[in-house]
């Protein structure tokens, strides 16, 4: 009974890692419906985005922006405009990587992609551990108390409450954006057919670029939330997610963004409230469990497309 | 002198994890050279081979650590026949629900497999001590052998220093001996697989799984058989290196590092060659030996001088698969794929 009074609690929690999760996991379903692969370094980028912001913070307390607390926040101004940094730093050093790398491996095909995705993940989390080290850093030390959310008998902080509202923001800009800008329709008819979108004029390589600095800017945007979330920012911190990220993918139906937010909501959901049962140690696991009974129930996923 | 002993001993030590690393870049090459299976959880099934070999044959549990079973003090060979078995079940119940899929889906299955075994490992202390990981885990003939050189020595007190310090490591050398002899073992079957009919459809799963379909072969048993063997080989890999060192613990088994660095070594040593699966595995080998001693020269601390070296083989990766994506051993530039047919 003890454990079953704590669920509505962890729902919240679930709420604010899925916000989370989902903003990783539409990077991951745009690269895999536009690309055709599975970038196992999204985790990595979304590290590096929140680094990027560690660097732009500390730079930016320097020039005298302040990060003092704005309103019920743990922030100030100073780490919102650092997130907006490393908006900008994480997908430039994205595209930078796409021309360097995947750009000469494109050819070679999807597997080989995958493999140097795995290079990547190893090389920025270990650029990461070499130039911050390995130990947590902090964006800011204030401790923050929970408020009560009236008649629903559960507890959120005001970080989280931005979090998610974060999320949803991002989420519905990314809808209109798809639906309604001449860049989105190009990238929706690429990840439908790509040969016919290439003959119908689109500029493929145009798409990809985009499709990169939204997935990067996404990543960023993520990584920053995680390290509000957990407090500290370490270099594992986007491996440690992905694994539930790719299960929210899957789950959501790969290659489909909106599916990638119902498949972050459900798996965050999923993991905190499993540790009213299980140890907490086993929360990538639960997402691990819920990834291997949809490939066995429904591979394409719930919004996903039958193969 | 003594730094010709020193030189020796650790080149002994130096082919002896070669060897264990080459097991694994050959049970690699069956599932991803052979039939292009996608496998990033190598470290999982490493793992399990290394805990299953320590507690079907190390000792029961002592007083602390929490484990509460195992430690059958069972030979060694059935240690490793039970790692072989244990890793290419859980093989098994990963390539059920994926092998039917897109090759992205085993890839995510071995990584989240990978993940989930590092977790056991590390949360159920009545079975594997936890973080504190499994100890006294006993090297075959140890006792045998080191009584034999010590007597050796005990017989002739006048012998130079440096050889007193070689023979007192005679174990090593048997340790050498009988991972080369499994390595040699396991090259040898492997080849014979790999040109026998079974093989021959391996390699046409790679280059067209739709066309080996058409041609009545049953594509996800084949596929299956494949990752499984390929798994069972990775766990004997694991049992040597828990009988090797001794000591394991979860700590051993980072998922990331164990597979990509198997990884590089089967691109760099030539996809699809058991050769140069071993071949990968010391050139590789060298090169994360030979930066061991390089950045202990650099101006950095023990953190940045790991992270440095694993940032330099993972750049490594990269310009392989860029400028040779066949491998050291390939002929030319011609084969664009990652995989040559071979």
């Amino acid at each position: 009974m003890d454990a079953l009074a704590r669920v509505p609690q962890l729902i919240v929690y679930g709420l604010v890692s899925g916000s989370i999760l989902s903003l990783g996991g539409i990077g991951v379903s745009l690269t895999y419906s536009i690309l055709g692969f599975s970038n196992f370094a999204h985790g990595d980028m979304m590290a590096l985005g929140a680094y990027f912001a560690l660097a732009a913070l500390s730079i930016l307390s320097g020039w005298g922006l302040s990060n003092r607390p704005l309103g019920p926040l743990s922030f100030g101004p100073g780490l919102l405009a650092a997130l907006l940094v490393a908006v900008v730093l994480t997908s430039g050093s994205v595209v930078l990587l796409d021309r360097l790398l995947y750009r000469r491996l494109r050819h070679a095909g999807r597997i080989t992609l995958m493999i140097s995705t795995v290079g990547v993940a190893l090389g920025l989390r270990n650029l990461i551990q070499f130039i911050w080290g390995p130990q947590p850093h902090y964006y800011t030390t204030r401790i923050q108390r929970a408020v009560a959310v009236p008649g629903l008998g559960v507890r959120i902080k005001p970080d989280q409450l931005f979090i998610v509202a974060v999320a949803v923001a991002l989420a519905v800009l990314l809808h209109l954006f798809l639906r309604y800008t001449k860049t989105g329709k190009a990238m929706r008819a690429t990840s439908d057919n790509p040969s016919l979108a290439r003959v119908s004029g689109i500029n493929t390589e145009r798409v990809i670029v985009w499709t990169w600095i939204i997935g990067a800017s996404l990543a960023a945007v993520a990584g920053v939330l995680t390290g509000i979330e957990n407090k500290f920012v370490m270099p594992e911190l986007g491996w440690q997610m992905l694994l539930s990220i790719f299960a929210a993918v899957i789950l959501g139906g790969i290659g489909n963004p909106y599916g990638a937010i119902v498949g972050g909501m459900i798996v965050g959901i999923s993991e905190e409230v499993s540790t009213a049962f299980v140890s907490t140690g086993y929360k990538p696991a639960v997402a691990f469990g819920i990834l291997i009974l949809m490939l066995l129930v429904r591979p394409s996923g719930i919004l996903g497309r039958r193969e | 002198m003594d730094s010709f002993v020193g030189v020796v001993n650790y080149l002994v030590f130096f082919a002896i994890t070669a060897g264990i690393y080459a097991v694994l870049s050959l049970g690699l090459n069956l599932q991803w050279g052979y039939t292009g299976l996608f496998n990033i959880g190598v470290a999982g099934f490493y793992a399990l081979g290394a805990y299953t070999a320590a507690l079907v044959s190390g000792p029961p549990p002592d007083a602390w650590g929490g484990r509460v079973v195992g430690g059958f003090e069972l030979p060694f060979l059935l240690g490793v026949l039970a790692a072989a078995v244990v890793a290419g079940l859980v093989a098994l119940l990963i390539g059920l629900p994926t092998l039917r899929l897109r090759a992205d889906y085993l890839a995510i299955a071995t990584i989240g497999i990978a993940e989930t075994i590092r977790l056991v490992l590390k949360n159920e202390a009545w079975l594997t001590n936890g973080v504190w990981g499994l100890q006294q885990i006993p090297s075959p003939l140890y006792g045998l052998i080191h009584r034999h050189a010590m007597g050796f020595l005990r017989d002739r007190p006048d012998l130079p220093n440096w050889i007193i310090q070689i023979v007192s490591r005679t174990y090593n050398w048997f340790y050498l001996l009988l991972v080369s002899v499994i390595l040699f073992a396991l090259y040898t079957l492997l080849k014979r697989l790999a040109g026998s009919p079974w093989g021959r459809v391996l390699k046409a799963i790679r280059e067209d799984e739709d066309a080996a379909a058409m041609s009545g072969k049953n594509v996800f048993r084949f596929k299956l058989q494949a990752l499984v063997l390929g798994a069972m080989v990775m766990g004997i890999g694991g049992a040597l290196y828990a009988h090797y060192v001794r000591f394991i613990s979860p700590a051993s088994f980072e998922p990331l590092y164990g597979t990509f660095i198997v990884w590089v070594m089967l691109i760099i040593g030539g996809t699809g060659s058991n050769g140069g699966a071993i071949l990968g595995a010391v050139v590789v080998w060298g090169i994360w030996a030979a930066t061991d001693f390089i950045t202990d020269y650099l101006p950095f601390t023990a953190p940045q001088g790991a992270a440095l070296r694993i940032l330099v083989i993972g750049v490594l990766l990269e310009v392989i698969l860029v400028l040779r994506p066949g491998g050291l051993l390939s002929p030319s530039r011609r084969n664009r794929r990652a995989h040559p047919p071979g």
